[in-house]
């Protein structure tokens, strides 16, 4: 099985037309039902839903708190390694771009997992670019064996794995995985990715696939908004999820939605998702699937993410640095992208606390 | 004569136990715990941060007047949940343990068999085991011969607050089990609670109805009121009810003698 085969089905479909014969009748008849097929969630993605943002946005919030209680659990990213030999036309990290490449040393990676516990975080995410010679599975592991004696959790964003490696890294101590698809339109991915081993489209897309064959407890999907058309990419990214879920029931599944940041490269995102969009998809997917996490990173302004906690968010990073080892050595132009929220823990914590939710550092434990 | 519940070796006088898992603030936990009288509170072993005093939920949990049951939420298997006990009595948190072994994220339904597993491993190390169950005559006597204290079985879904949907299962466990029969999740509201407890549960578990409430210390009040409002309607027996009325005009009343 893959989740090609969901995603071939609407191969050919034509979405701008099934969009233009939503009514308005169909939206508020959807948002009277407990329970949601995928063509409900792909109405609730139609422009003629923008209209009903409030009403969805009632629900999702009373869904959330129902299923998640008022808390946001923090988390933050440590980037081990920059180095990467795929040429994605949108990364700041692309093998042509010049930037200082930098791997952390085992050292170093202590020195960056100290500074970041001082604040109280207990969850981590490790991120590193492509490159068997300076960031393969091996280092990924002997630096999860070194973080897990400052966090509770470790999840990583790294190129997608074989079903043993996966394993490898799970018996190391990572239990959750975060990949994105980036995009689903297979024709689009082929030309932002010209080159190198993320090219391969139905390798990277099978990933949480070979992920919940190891054993992984938790996955985070998302596709990187602004590369294609975001409605159907929300769609296939909700399908996506909605598939392992059915598939493999004891994966806790979550979504990121992140929208492009400007990065080294200069990439001029095609499609604009603005705010609006942006939560609509997020009360749309938390309508379609209740239990599932939804994540915010400091990709978004302080304000923004602010407002969002009430309408379905689950987990927020805070205290965020893209660049290699940039709590301990500044960023020296190491980083990925730029990142739009600049707050503290301690000031993400009171913000949290402020809005009538509880900030939460542990939510999981290597047993 | 003074109506205790009994698990273990333990007395318990309120019949309402609480989770912690959705409060706005483990500051709210005392202030729950003072207005309802609450005796036993439920903690995710997975959210205890021993490494700081702030953090740590369990400091937010009045130790003098309650017993401290950490659940093994986020266990998938019975050895997982074995592990996760181990842990949790190594830690300080005491020698009680609910066992939560849930490999469905969708609708976070227990996994019987596993549950039964971890069952007769922990009771066999001397641990007081409350298993969340659902709800099965057969699963129920398993859990009780593998040493189980009482049995927590669920009314619906965890955070659901669709009230006591199972309430026909729930009702032959309490007949037929002889350990309390605690009713675990999916309880909404406080007439739910009392509901429950009329047809004799011995205890109720809510959290999401109390946490998320617009004022969880009054919703935590209110429950309180309810479980013992349905425990003495449970212990004064009702009335049995019948679907209609008394006709005046009986059938048999030409029978003289």
């Amino acid at each position: 099985m893959s989740f090609y085969w969901e995603y071939q089905r609407y191969k050919g479909f034509d979405f701008e037309e099934f969009f233009s014969r939503i009514t308005e009748a169909d939206i508020e008849r959807i948002l009277c039902k407990d329970s949601l097929s995928e063509t409900d969630y792909l109405c609730l993605l139609s422009e003629r839903a923008e209209g009903f943002l409030e009403s969805m946005a009632q629900k999702a919030h009373k869904l959330t708190v129902q299923h998640f209680g008022r808390v946001i659990q923090l988390y933050t990213p440590i980037y081990l390694s920059n180095h990467c030999i795929n040429h994605c036309v949108y990364c700041g990290f692309a093998a042509k771009n010049h930037l200082p490449r930098k791997k952390l040393s085992l050292a170093g990676v202590r020195e960056e997992a100290r500074a970041i516990s001082a604040e109280g975080l207990k969850h981590v995410i490790v991120l590193t670019g492509e490159s068997q010679k300076e960031s393969p599975v091996s280092y990924i592991k002997e630096c999860a064996n070194v973080l897990k004696q400052y966090f509770s959790s470790i999840s990583i964003e790294i190129y997608p794995l074989e079903v043993a490696e996966y394993e490898e890294l799970i018996n190391a101590g990572v239990d959750a995985l975060t990949i994105y698809q980036e995009t689903y339109d297979e024709e689009l991915y082929y030309q932002l990715h010209p080159a190198g081993p993320k090219r391969n489209y139905h390798y990277r897309l099978d990933a949480p696939e070979r992920c919940s064959q190891a054993g992984i407890r938790s996955i985070n999907f998302g596709a990187l908004l602004g590369l294609g058309k975001w409605r159907t990419d929300a769609f296939f990214t909700g399908l996506h999820t909605n598939y392992i879920q059915k598939r493999h029931p004891e994966v806790d599944v979550a979504v990121s939605l992140p929208r492009i940041r400007p990065q080294l490269g200069g990439y001029v995102p095609q499609y604009v998702v603005s705010d609006r969009n942006l939560v609509q998809y997020m009360l749309a997917f938390r309508l379609f699937m209740p239990r599932a996490g939804i994540t915010i990173s400091t990709r978004e302004q302080a304000g923004f993410r602010d407002n969002l906690i009430k309408l379905g968010v689950t987990k927020m990073s805070a205290g965020s640095c893209t660049a290699v080892g940039g709590r301990t050595s500044g960023d020296e132009g190491t980083g990925q992208f730029e990142i739009s929220d600049q707050r503290s823990v301690a000031e993400m914590k009171n913000m949290i606390y402020s809005q009538g939710y509880q900030p939460v550092f542990k939510d999981w434990q290597l047993f | 004569m003074q109506d205790v519940l009994l698990v273990g070796d333990e007395k318990i006088n309120s019949r309402l136990f609480i989770g912690t898992g959705k409060f706005s603030s483990n500051r709210l936990i005392p202030e729950v715990v003072k207005a309802s009288g609450v005796q036993v509170v439920t903690v995710a072993l997975r959210r205890v941060d021993f490494d700081s005093e702030e953090e740590n939920i369990v400091n937010y949990i009045p130790r003098d007047c309650c017993i401290l049951m950490p659940n093994t939420s986020g266990a998938r298997t019975a050895e997982e949940a074995v592990r996760i006990a181990r842990l949790a009595r190594a830690a300080g948190c005491g020698n009680w343990i609910k066992i939560e072994v849930i490999a469905d994220n969708k609708y976070l339904l227990p996994d019987n068999y596993e549950t039964i597993k971890a069952t007769e491993i922990l009771a066999g190390e001397g641990f007081v085991v409350l298993p969340y169950m659902s709800p099965d005559l057969m699963v129920a006597k398993k859990l009780q011969e593998a040493g189980a204290v009482a049995v927590m079985p669920l009314g619906a879904p965890i955070g659901t607050n669709r009230g006591l949907k199972t309430k026909e299962l729930i009702r032959i466990l309490i007949d037929e089990i002889s350990i309390p029969v605690i009713v675990d999740a999916g309880i909404g509201k406080p007439s739910e609670a009392a509901e429950a407890m009329e047809m004799g549960a011995a205890a109720v578990l809510v959290n999401t109805a109390i946490a998320t409430a617009n004022d969880p210390v009054g919703m935590a009040r209110a429950f309180g009121m309810a479980v013992e409002a349905g425990r003495m309607a449970f212990l004064a027996g009702p009335g049995a009810t019948i679907e209609i009325a008394q006709a005046s005009s009986p059938l048999t009343g030409f029978l003289r003698d």
